[in-house]
């Protein structure tokens, strides 16, 4: 997948080299109607528990009868797993939907050391919706994964 | 509501008042969803009677007996009813967090006695209401010469949750009459592949070996009926775990002789459901 090459350059130059990074790929996609994907990007310890949400890219600035919230429940796992009891927009975590391409996301620094389980859920408008979970450890997380249909890969670097 | 509106109600099909276990047919809640995010929500319920889940073939649901109860217990307002030939319609604005219940309940009581040989009805007949008919027979009827007194209460129940935002329980809470629903797990959590728990009450206490009946939604499109019997343990727990994801209708039928009524020997108890299964 190309966009991959310089999406490591783009999170190199962007982070200082201690800093972990997510890197979440948005494939381009030959469809008649395309509409950028909603994702959410979270956190959850292996063994269960409270998830910690990173990001959420979806339509922030949507207004009128159907504000960009209405579909936030598409992201059916990320809903669930408590993306429900955050209220948008939320500070440091929501944003605007991402074009196709590679985009970096920093780990939190706090995390305590132990195992996770990162997911990525994407859901898109006459589309459809994938989550890819890739397990890592702090300290020192390394792990990569790749969707199918909506997402393509996900590294941990 | 309209008076009009009103109106047009009373002319639909009274098959609501159907006692529980008399037909086949089913009554059904088919809400558009059951899991809403966002400030400015709205469902939308199909209301109808078919034997089919969730096919409006037969006659449509009645809209007059449909309460709708907000997050905090309090009544909360059902809008754009219609009733048309096979099914009614309405929506209701989801304007505030938490788990929305809607639905009805109906109760009453039912049979026959005999005065100097004749046999006369208590209660509504089945269908819409005759016009120019004599108004059904009452217990209070019931003369003090009557004979072969036999009567039946009925409480039946049929209520959909949907959740705006986080689940809450407060409209969960049941109320020790009849035959009720308990969710250990939420309603609106429910997902293919998990076991969720439902406790049934009868009079608030549980009720142990119910037959639980669960269908898909989807009938028209498979041979079988596809549908699950559950029966609950002694604490009135019913645990099903959900095949595949989509809606489906869920029922218990119960049948006892503990009746609060005056003469009444028999009571029918009825509770039903719509529930949505997501893929995990």
């Amino acid at each position: 997948m190309r966009p991959l090459t310089y999406a490591f350059a783009a999170g190199a130059i962007a982070l200082p080299a201690s800093a972990s990074t997510v890197t979440v790929t948005i494939p381009r996609l030959n469809v008649a109607e395309y509409h950028r994907p909603y994702v959410a990007v979270w956190l959850e310890p292996q063994g269960g528990g409270p998830a910690r949400t990173l990001a959420v890219w979806y339509d922030v600035k949507k207004g009128g009868q159907e504000p960009g919230t209405k579909w936030l429940s598409d992201l059916r796992a990320w809903w669930r797993k408590g993306g429900r009891a955050l209220k948008m927009p939320a500070s440091g975590v929501s944003g605007a939907t991402r074009a196709p391409g590679s985009h970096a996301i920093p780990l939190p620094a706090d995390l305590k050391p132990g195992a996770y389980v990162l997911n990525v859920e994407a859901a898109r408008e006459t589309g459809g919706r994938e989550l890819v979970s890739v397990p890592l450890t702090v300290p020192s997380p390394r792990g990569g994964g790749a969707g199918k249909a909506e997402l393509g890969a996900v590294t941990i670097r | 509501m309209k008076p009009r509106f009103l109106s047009l109600l009373a002319g639909a099909a009274a098959l609501l008042t159907i006692p529980a276990g008399v037909s086949a047919h089913r009554m059904w809640f088919l809400p558009s969803g059951t899991v809403f995010s966002g400030t400015d929500s709205w469902v939308t319920v199909d209301a109808a009677v078919s034997n089919d889940l969730f096919f409006f073939d037969h006659q449509p649901g009645r809209l007059e007996n449909v309460k709708v109860w907000q997050p905090d217990g309090t009544p909360g307002q059902l809008q754009n009813g219609a009733t048309g030939r096979y099914r009614s319609v309405f929506d209701v604005k989801l304007d505030k967090p938490g788990t929305w219940k809607i639905g009805s309940e109906m109760s009453g009581v039912i049979g026959s006695f005999k005065v100097n040989g004749e046999e006369k009805r208590v209660g509504g007949r089945r269908g819409p209401p005759q016009p120019g008919a004599p108004a059904p027979l009452t217990v209070a009827d019931i003369p003090a010469n009557a004979t072969d007194v036999k009567l039946t209460e009925t409480i039946s129940r049929n209520e959909i949750f949907v959740t705006a935002g986080e689940p809450t329980t407060t409209v969960l809470k049941t109320t020790g009459r009849g035959l009720e629903l308990a969710p250990i797990t939420h309603p609106d959590e429910l997902v293919a592949g998990e076991a969720a728990k439902f406790r049934f009450l009868v009079d608030g206490k549980p009720a142990a070996g119910l037959k639980v009946t669960a269908i898909p939604g989807g009938k028209r499109y498979r041979d079988a009926e596809g549908g699950m019997d559950v029966t609950t343990d002694a604490q009135g727990v019913a645990t099903i775990t959900w095949p595949s994801a989509g809606m489906y209708w869920l029922n218990a039928t119960l049948t006892d002789a503990k009746s609060s009524q005056p003469r009444v020997t028999e009571r029918r108890l009825a509770y039903t459901t719509t529930v949505e299964v997501l893929t995990p």
